[in-house]
């Protein structure tokens, strides 16, 4: 700390736009390095200096990929307009560079290096209080540590002074963020909308205070609370086979686990208000509302679903009022209506009935993730699709035999399958897109191999009810990657070679049938990349030596099959973790047993661990034969999975009753 | 069995619209350009008129866009309305819903901008080109290039590395000092094949050995029907007669 701790004239970092701008013309679609999105924020670096607490907090957000993908990010769009509404704090957005851009960088100019900056102001990331990054995904893990590396912050954190910012993970990947324990200074689970704010809080009064005991004490006081996971405050003990013996809090007051964040009342944060619309094309071009929040269908492979419960609804007026709002603000004419399972709301019917009539005549079109297999659907895609295009429709009946879907407690029969693409062939859709995952636990070769005979049995019933041959159903599938805080967490990853000889086979069986081949459409990924996501997910702390190695090989974008590499991973982990005894294969094809402690035991999402185990062996037990279902906690008593007595929260659902009414015509 | 879509009616008006792009945002490409100018018309609530078919898409034509990361006073477009309006208030409408950097400078009434389609009064374009170099060295580069009869030089297109004169279009050339370096003034008419100004800069590189430290700053100032007598550009949305 230095002398004048108290004084902390601050010192606006200069815009590092004057250095980039001779350069943006020789990369590629520069656009999305100048900011200017319709609906950004630009604030005064010292806008809090005018408030009582005269300090302001400075968040950079980053969505670690490529702009095009990380721009429409619904969670760091929400963060970046609750922050930017303190008058206090002000929020900048960064993304993964591209490749030529980096070198850009990395050249510089007589300056030296240029620094990873915001797009907002092109600020230096490192001139900012906190360093917030959203994985929805592990695979944005290298991207992360290219950013910290340009921004000039040292990678790892217990090499950062009191001049660099606290890089704070967040997203579904952060409920085991062990994997990158050693390159982030915290983690956040849950909901971001109320604990980035209480963050920003313990900093402010930190820094008005004249930041005493430095970095240690500020990250210190945000673990004290409980809601903030500081992995150098604890710390990892390893037995002789490999696994963890221990996790403990290595100093005082340091809680042994941390709670994750549940946002209660969905009503009250009508966010996105302000939806950043940019120039450069995205990934989605549309305004997405959030419907509902958490999911309770109880899937077993799905983490979503067992991390964000319980079910918080938006009621109809509020997701009437975002839509109005959003379309106006953005200029955008498509609007999604984002959850988990959009067609459980309770109101789902009226939502897409009133929205549909309050649009009828315009170019606004409406659309719904459709995931569940019922016939209810279709009246709602009818719905949906009244003035625009009736192109496809997809269900997720995940596993290809019954007893595939017991095991993992989708509880879809074939018959529901087959009457539901009926009711959307007859309605004259002509594609339905049906949604399988190859490796699921206790799988094998014939469960794969029922999907070729569902998909022929969709184009017969299409056929039959069309009276048209040209229908069409598109196969799509996705390897499964066992994630932690769900019942599957135990299970053995089905490795790469036998996942693409499964795949090859069904492919096979579609292509050699004369009748159905060709109206048959086939689309997966080989297993590679999700083993390497298996051992992001399920890795502990001696995993972050992999990642380290692979970024410093040049690892970037592995989310995108262009740049991933397997064997750049594969050749990293056999370095990194040699001497520990464990490899890739341990933390993925590895079967785990009850007793075993796992990386993220710590971290609370709320599920009670043995009703995890126990529907885990309920799992394995449907697999066998027995008549288990897990119904939903909505319409059934509770089933005691434990994250609402934990946490205290509860289920928020309607009906309310109410209708939207028409909009007046301006 | 769907209905087949119904016959979208034809426009009633069409608007001429000059625009700006400026500052960063003269990295914004045309597709960008177009998408954003979409949404602009959609929030600015614009009646504007839709094509027919499954997918309608608003009646919209652009004209001679600058390349990304030039800027430009003098961008074009013409689109078509469902409803009569006064093109002052969709000039103002347009002006709040574009983002700071794509500004709308001109709405003008089809029938009162006289003569020809847009792309066709679009004949020259006015460029200023900001570059780093020596000004003396413009200056002789300027008059080696104006004193050829032609300039060959290579670009690379769509359909591969092409070969193509670029002096025939060149009306005027000339090269002032500015602070830091040197200023270009170019005419360039439009034609097949179209040369741009980094052609030229090129064509001042191979003729007079000119290179263009860094990244030189083009501006279109105006673009329009050429006077081939004076060498004027003309305003294409207020013509004469």
């Amino acid at each position: 700390m230095s002398a004048s701790a108290n004084v902390h004239p601050s010192v606006v970092p200069q815009s590092v736009f004057p250095r980039l701008e001779p350069r943006l013309p020789s990369v590629s679609k520069p656009i999305q390095y100048v900011g200017g999105e319709l609906n950004s924020t630009v604030k005064d670096w010292d806008c809090g200096a005018a408030t009582s607490e005269g300090e302001t907090v400075r968040w950079a957000l980053m969505y670690p990929d490529a702009y095009e993908v990380g721009l429409p990010n619904q969670g760091v769009q929400i963060l970046y307009e609750v922050l930017n509404e303190r008058d206090w704090i002000v929020a900048e957005r960064t993304y993964a560079v591209w490749p030529d851009m980096e070198r850009v960088l990395r050249e510089g100019d007589a300056h030296g290096p240029i620094p990873q900056f915001t797009v907002d102001s092109h600020r230096p990331v490192r001139a900012f209080d906190l360093f917030g990054v959203s994985f929805s995904t592990e695979l944005g893990y290298t991207n992360m540590l290219n950013a910290v590396d340009l921004a000039g912050i040292p990678l790892h954190a217990v090499d950062r002074g009191d001049d660099d910012p606290i890089v704070l993970a967040g997203g579904h990947a952060a409920f085991n963020p062990e994997p990158i324990a050693d390159f982030v200074d915290a983690a956040v689970l849950g909901d971001g909308e109320e604990v980035v704010l209480a963050i920003s809080e313990v900093v402010r009064e930190w820094k008005a205070e004249g930041r005493p005991g430095g970095r240690d004490e500020v990250l210190r006081r945000l673990a004290v609370s409980g809601g903030v996971y500081v992995p150098r405050f604890y710390d990892v003990a390893y037995a002789e086979d490999g696994t963890i013996e221990a996790v403990v809090p290595n100093r005082p007051g340091i809680p042994f686990r941390v709670r994750k964040h549940t946002l209660m009342d969905l009503d009250a944060w009508p966010y996105p208000a302000k939806p950043l619309v940019p120039l450069a094309e995205t990934v989605h071009e549309r305004f997405s509302v959030e419907i509902f929040r958490g999911c309770t269908r109880g899937c077993r492979f799905c983490q979503a679903g067992m991390i964000t419960r319980p079910v918080r609804e938006r009621s109809i007026r509020t997701i009437g009022a975002m839509v109005e709002n959003g379309i106006r603000k953005s200029g955008f004419e498509e609007v999604g209506l984002l959850s988990l399972s959009s067609a459980d709301h309770t109101e789902i019917g009226e939502v897409a009935t009133d929205l549909a009539d309050r649009y009828e005549g315009t170019n606004v079109s409406l659309s719904l993730p459709s995931t569940r297999v019922d016939a209810f659907n279709i009246t709602l895609a009818n719905e949906f699709s009244r003035n625009g295009r009736r192109s496809g429709l997809t269900f997720a009946p995940e596993g290809g035999s019954e007893r595939m879907r017991r095991v993992i407690n989708k509880m879809v029969t074939e018959e529901d399958l087959i009457r539901t693409v009926a009711a959307a062939y007859s309605h004259g859709w002509r594609q339905v897109k049906l949604y399988f995952m190859c490796g699921l636990p206790t799988e094998t070769d014939e469960d794969v191999l029922a999907i070729a005979d569902l998909a022929k049995r969709v184009i017969a019933k299409g056929r039959e009810v069309s009276g048209r041959n040209d229908i069409r159903c598109t196969v799509s599938i996705g390897g499964f990657v066992p994630k932690p805080h769900t019942p599957f967490q135990w299970a053995a990853q089905l490795d790469p070679e036998t996942t693409d000889e499964r795949l090859k086979k069904l492919r096979d069986v579609v292509r050699e049938d004369k009748r159905f081949g060709r109206a048959i459409g086939f689309r997966y990924h080989d297993g590679k990349p999700g083993a390497i996501e298996g051992l992001l997910s399920r890795g502990d702390r001696r995993v972050g030596a992999v990642i380290e190695q692979v970024w410093r090989d040049g690892g970037r974008f592995d989310g995108w099959s262009e740049h991933f590499s397997y064997e750049r991973w594969v050749g990293s982990a056999e370095k990194a973790l040699a001497g520990t005894g464990v490899d890739l294969d341990w933390y993925t094809t590895r079967e785990r047993e009850y007793d075993e402690v796992l990386p993220w035991d710590h971290l609370d999402s709320g599920l009670d661990k043995d009703w995890l185990w126990a529907d885990w062996e309920d799992a394995l037990a449907a697999a066998d034969g027995s008549d288990v279902e897990v119904e939903d906690c909505r319409w059934t008593p509770c089933y005691d999975c434990g994250v609402c007595p934990t946490m205290g929260t509860d289920i928020q659902i309607g009906p309310t009753g109410q209708r939207l009414l028409p909009l007046s015509v301006v | 069995m769907r209905d087949q879509p119904e016959q979208q009616a034809p426009p009633v008006q069409r608007l001429r619209i000059r625009y700006a792009k400026r500052g960063r945002l003269r990295f914004t490409s045309h597709r960008d350009f177009s998408r954003a100018f979409e949404r602009a018309i959609f929030r600015a609530r614009v009646p504007m008129a839709y094509s027919s078919g499954f997918n309608p898409h608003p009646r919209i034509s652009y004209a001679g866009a600058a390349p990304t990361g030039a800027a430009s006073e003098a961008e074009y477009v013409e689109i078509g309305l469902a409803e009569v309006q006064d093109p002052e208030v969709v000039r103002r409408a347009l002006e709040e819903s574009l983002p700071d950097g794509l500004d709308v400078v001109d709405v003008v009434d089809v029938v009162e901008a006289a003569g020809g389609s847009l792309a066709d009064l679009l004949e020259a374009s006015h460029w200023l080109l900001d570059l780093e170099v020596d000004p003396e060295q413009a200056r002789s580069a300027v008059e080696a290039f104006l004193a050829a009869e032609s300039v060959s030089v290579q670009r690379m297109t769509k359909k591969g590395l092409r070969e193509f004169d670029c002096r025939a279009a060149v009306v005027a050339l000339s090269a002032e000092p500015r602070e830091g370096g040197a200023r270009l003034d170019l005419v360039l008419r439009h034609g097949v094949p179209s040369v741009r100004p980094d052609d030229v800069l090129a064509g001042l590189a191979s003729v007079g050995g000119l290179t263009t430290g860094g990244a030189p700053l083009l501006t279109r100032l105006s673009q329009g029907p050429l006077d081939p007598g004076t060498g004027e550009i003309g305003d294409p949305l207020r013509m004469r007669g």
